[in-house]
């Protein structure tokens, strides 16, 4: 696939000049470390509701943040007022934040070292969605509308599509000028379908994964047409499908509810900063602490999980990440052995890695780079294994599609994960839908009990947007390739049931 | 140029039926520690600005943080051009008209990182203390100034200041074994008072030196008001009237409509938002920047009055646009960005030495909805799960997941303790200001162990 060029309303902005002054004025006030960061993230949001739309709304936001390391201290500042001059003064600002909170700080900041590069990135994508008219996206979601309140079956339908095209500058103290672009989109539809004599209600989702890809991910490679075909049926099926008995079941998940497990139970807990007690306070820690490294069976030994930056149309894919290091490609978890972490430059150094493999990225210029996470993908198996396969050696289990609610501890261990659709197996078949389905386990439990994964041909990549950490909170778009995946004896409740009293 | 002056040259060169400008600006400091040091820190400077243009019942929104005044004139093309292609608004009313306020002359009071000048010396001294007593310290201090302008084609000229941030501290053993929490809601960070959280900080983990292992079940639980205020929230941001009315919520009636006027709680269950309550002041006028399922473009300005969600128990209002008021011939009814849930009941203490049994729970966390229908919501206790048994604290217990409705939970708030300002453990990062008491709830789902400590 070609790579379009840089934007050009984008290069055409000042943004060498404010880093040069905003450097200098670093270089004066004998920083150890500094860097400069513009971005312009370009966003659009539409909201079409039972064929009205809801809500257009198109923005752009322009700011820039400047970093610094003063007497061992981190300071930072940033600001939406472009000049050479505001970058001058926002070093000045940072320097104050450095000196200002310096009583608390116990530990000197250090930071690993990296190359410095003179380079441009451009993720991959063929059509720049801001390049697409309106009318057009409008009239796409109106007809996805009709196709499903025509089936009858339901009677609402939501379609939520969000488009971004981000382009990030970086340069450094050191040397280092960095301009990347990407561009993202997620769209689904939500069909709701309503019993009004009884009051019950339920909801189903279109398939579509978030995507590192222009429109042509909407206009000509996913099929939602197909989805707002099947899906009211489907929802009707299921609202009338029987109510799951809860207890121990094998689970066959499909890539496109695994992702959001492997997310939540793999991705956050392999972040070195929550192993070290960063977002003790917030986002939580981590079960997988740093002792466990080489050592803590994750998994069955089927798992290979591996974290980069560099899928293509990932949604954490880059050239490089907001600290100015170069993406790379590592193993997480191998042969169901915890092997590696997420890191940053400063927890590489603290922790004897070395380098960093990449992690740090910033949600907005007005906001500090985190570790975060990359795509954090469970390879598929070497025998090509289908989903077939692997329902066929299920006596009594359930096929989980889609994801839905979700939710687990600050430690990582415990996880309850809901879907959108459930199919019953019994005898190596499928019979039917149920409802009222969720899955419970504790990570190791749960992935010491994968008896086997799919091949490349069940493999998906999927994710999410909005990725949520950090403290003032910051979002980040993620993806998690997964293939279908076989789990032995997962206890399954029955929601229904949850909510009554005892 | 003043961003007032601003607003008025884009209504001047608007040529739209109607235009409606926002502007948002905003002067931030914050600052992160973990393992008694600092991690990350800074100040921010923010700003953003909406204009909405509608052309015969279209809508065309531009939003943009970087209007020098030669692209004014491109900016309001660009949302008069986005009218264009659009069908008509479902949504479309006249706009609100020619009402003004004090607070549209007013300015954006900046602060910067000297906002926390006594706090850092104070939280320092505090990490000494933590260091000699085995104690890890982690937490957020955030402080924020803001302004919104309102300036609309019919006349309004509204502003609105605000002050907002908050603390929140987590005190953990050396080995992470025993864990507490607090937090604290501010609209000056002059009220922090950290010598007395830490206090609190460190009676918890006294209560935890004793360590108790409780299997899943159900429990009679007494909530503290962060935990009762993050259930509420899910309730609030739920209390949608046209999803109720097209039977999407728990707010719904079977055959249609929704539960207004129903009795889904005990007597004594009131809650309400009010705009000018002393020390939880928010905006008293809606700001939408694009219309969603809950306000419409056409809500801004529209008067955040006292509103009661629920009146001794009876389901009282739902959250309504202008738009739908109008379809469903009833009164608009803003979202408004606080919530009280008065009480003027026993203390804490006095809660717990009634009690014969039951958890004692901090706050909760990942909370998430499971089923609309019933408003099941999953989420995990942390930092703090107490035993009380015969009228005292007996130790902490494991974190359990739960499976709880915020409605079956009201429903079953069988003693309200007295209300006090708090923060939402999870929730406070979108919705700060809050009052709650502590609730006694006679049956809650505890459905699993949780092994987080």
């Amino acid at each position: 696939m070609a790579r379009p060029d840089i934007d050009q309303s984008f290069a055409d902005l000042s943004y060498e000049a404010m880093a040069d002054a905003a450097l200098s004025k670093a270089q004066s006030l004998n920083v150890s470390y500094a860097d400069f960061r513009f971005e312009r993230l370009k966003g659009q949001l539409i909201n079409m509701r039972d064929l009205q739309l809801e809500g257009l709304v198109t923005s752009e936001s322009l700011g820039f943040a400047v970093r610094l390391v003063k007497d061992g201290s981190w300071g930072f500042a940033a600001s939406v007022e472009l000049s050479p001059e505001a970058a001058a003064r926002a070093v000045e600002q940072a320097t104050d934040v450095a000196r200002t909170l310096s009583s608390l700080n116990s530990e000197p900041v250090e930071l690993a070292d990296e190359p410095t590069y003179e380079d441009s990135f451009v993720s991959s994508y063929d059509i720049d969605p801001f390049s697409v008219p309106d009318e057009e996206k409008v009239s796409f979601l109106k007809g996805i509308n009709e196709k499903v309140l025509a089936s009858k079956k339901a009677d609402h339908v939501d379609f939520a599509l969000s488009q971004v095209l981000e382009n990030k500058f970086f340069a450094s103290l050191s040397g280092s000028k960095i301009t990347q672009q990407r561009v993202r989109l997620q769209g689904n539809f939500d069909a709701v379908r309503v019993d009004k004599d009884s009051g019950a209600f339920d909801t189903m989702r279109s398939n579509a994964v978030p995507v590192g890809k222009g429109w042509e991910y909407i206009s000509s490679e996913y099929d939602f047409m197909a989805d707002a075909e099947e899906i009211p049926s489907l929802l009707e099926e299921k609202m009338a499908s029987k109510s799951v008995d809860p207890g121990p079941y094998d689970l066959v998940i499909d890539p496109t509810n695994l992702w959001l497990t492997i997310h939540e139970s793999i991705g956050h807990a392999t972040e070195l900063d929550r192993a070290l007690g960063y977002e003790a306070a917030y986002a939580g820690t981590s079960f997988a602490t740093i002792d466990n490294l080489g050592k803590l069976q994750y998994g069955s030994p089927v798992m290979h999980v591996t974290g980069d930056r560099l899928a293509e149309n990932g949604l954490a894919s880059v050239g490089y990440d907001d600290e100015g290091v170069a993406a790379q490609q590592w193993d997480i978890i191998k042969d169901g052995v915890l092997v590696g972490y997420q890191l940053n430059r400063q927890m590489a150094e603290k922790q004897g890695f070395g380098r960093s493999n990449g992690c740090a990225f910033a949600d907005s210029p007005l906001h500090v780079p985190l570790q975060r996470m990359p795509n954090v993908s469970l390879q598929p198996g070497q025998k090509n294994l289908s989903l077939d396969d692997l329902i066929d050696g299920v006596d009594r289990g359930i096929y989980i599609v889609g994801d839905k609610s979700w939710s687990i501890d600050m430690q990582r261990y415990n996880f309850q994960f809901t879907g959108q659709r459930f199919y019953e197996i019994r005898s190596g078949k499928i019979i039917g839908q149920l409802k009222d389905v969720a899955y419970q386990a504790t990570t190791t439990d749960f992935w010491n009990s994968m008896e086997a994964v799919g091949g490349p041909s069940t493999y998906l990549l999927g994710g999410a947007f909005n990725c949520g950490k950090g403290q003032p909170g910051q979002i980040a778009p993620v993806s998690h390739g997964a293939p279908v995946a076989l789990f032995r004896q997962i206890n399954v409740l029955n929601t229904t049931h949850e909510g009554g009293s005892s | 140029m003043k961003i007032q002056d601003t607003m008025e040259k884009i209504l001047q060169l608007s040529k739209a039926d109607e235009c409606i400008v926002i502007s948002e600006e905003s002067s931030n400091a914050n600052v992160r520690w973990a393992n008694n040091t600092t991690t990350t820190n800074g100040v921010a400077e923010a700003r953003k600005l909406h204009v909405i243009s509608t052309k015969n019942k279209r809508v065309g929104v531009v939003g943009r943080t970087y209007f020098p005044d030669d692209q004014l004139e491109d900016l309001v093309r660009e949302s008069e051009a986005a009218c264009e292609d659009k069908p008509e608004a479902e949504d479309y009313a006249p706009l609100i008209e020619g009402i003004s306020n004090d607070g549209w002359s007013e300015s954006l009071d900046r602060i910067g990182i000297e906002v926390f000048s006594n706090f850092a010396p104070e939280l320092a001294q505090v990490f000494k203390e933590a260091e000699s007593s085995d104690t890890k310290l982690f937490g957020f201090a955030d402080h924020s100034t803001s302004a919104v302008y309102l300036a609309t084609s019919s006349g309004m000229r509204l502003g609105h200041m605000q002050g907002e941030g908050k603390l929140e501290v987590n005190a953990k053993s050396s080995d992470y074994s025993r864990s507490s929490w607090v937090g604290q809601a501010t609209s000056t960070f002059r009220d922090i008072d950290l010598s007395r959280h830490y206090e609190r900080l460190q009676q918890r983990l006294g209560w935890a030196e004793k360590k108790l292992d409780l299997d899943p079940g159900h429990y009679e639980v007494l909530l503290e008001p962060s935990a009762v205020t993050d259930m509420l929230l899910y309730s609030y941001w739920t209390s949608l009237a046209r999803d109720a009315d097209e039977g999407r919520t728990v707010f719904s009636k079977p055959g249609g409509g929704n539960r207004k006027g129903e009795q889904l709680y005990p007597d004594h269950v009131t809650i309400y938002s009010d705009p000018s309550e002393p020390g939880f002041e928010v905006s008293p006028f809606q700001v939408v920047p694009t219309s969603n399922s809950q306000a419409s473009v056409f809500d801004n300005g529209l008067a955040c009055d006292r509103t009661e969600w629920v009146s001794r128990g009876v389901l009282q209002n739902l959250v309504t646009p202008r738009y739908w008021a109008d379809k469903t011939e009833g009164p608009a009814v803003p979202f408004i960005d606080n919530l009280i849930f008065p009480s003027n009941g026993p203390s804490l203490d006095d809660m717990i030495s009634s009690t014969r049994r039951a958890l004692l729970v901090t706050c909760l966390w990942y909370i998430r909805e499971v089923d609309p229908q019933t408003l099941l919501l999953t989420g995990l206790t942390r930092d703090g799960v107490f035993l009380v048994e015969d009228g005292e604290v007996k130790g902490a217990v494991n974190n359990f997941r739960f499976n709880m409705s915020p409605v079956g939970m009201l429903a079953q708030a069988h003693e309200l303790g007295a209300s006090e300002p708090t923060l939402a453990r999870e929730f406070g990062d979108y919705f700060t200001f809050a009052k709650a008491p502590p609730v006694r709830v006679a049956d809650w789902n505890m459905s699993s162990v949780s092994q987080a400590t």
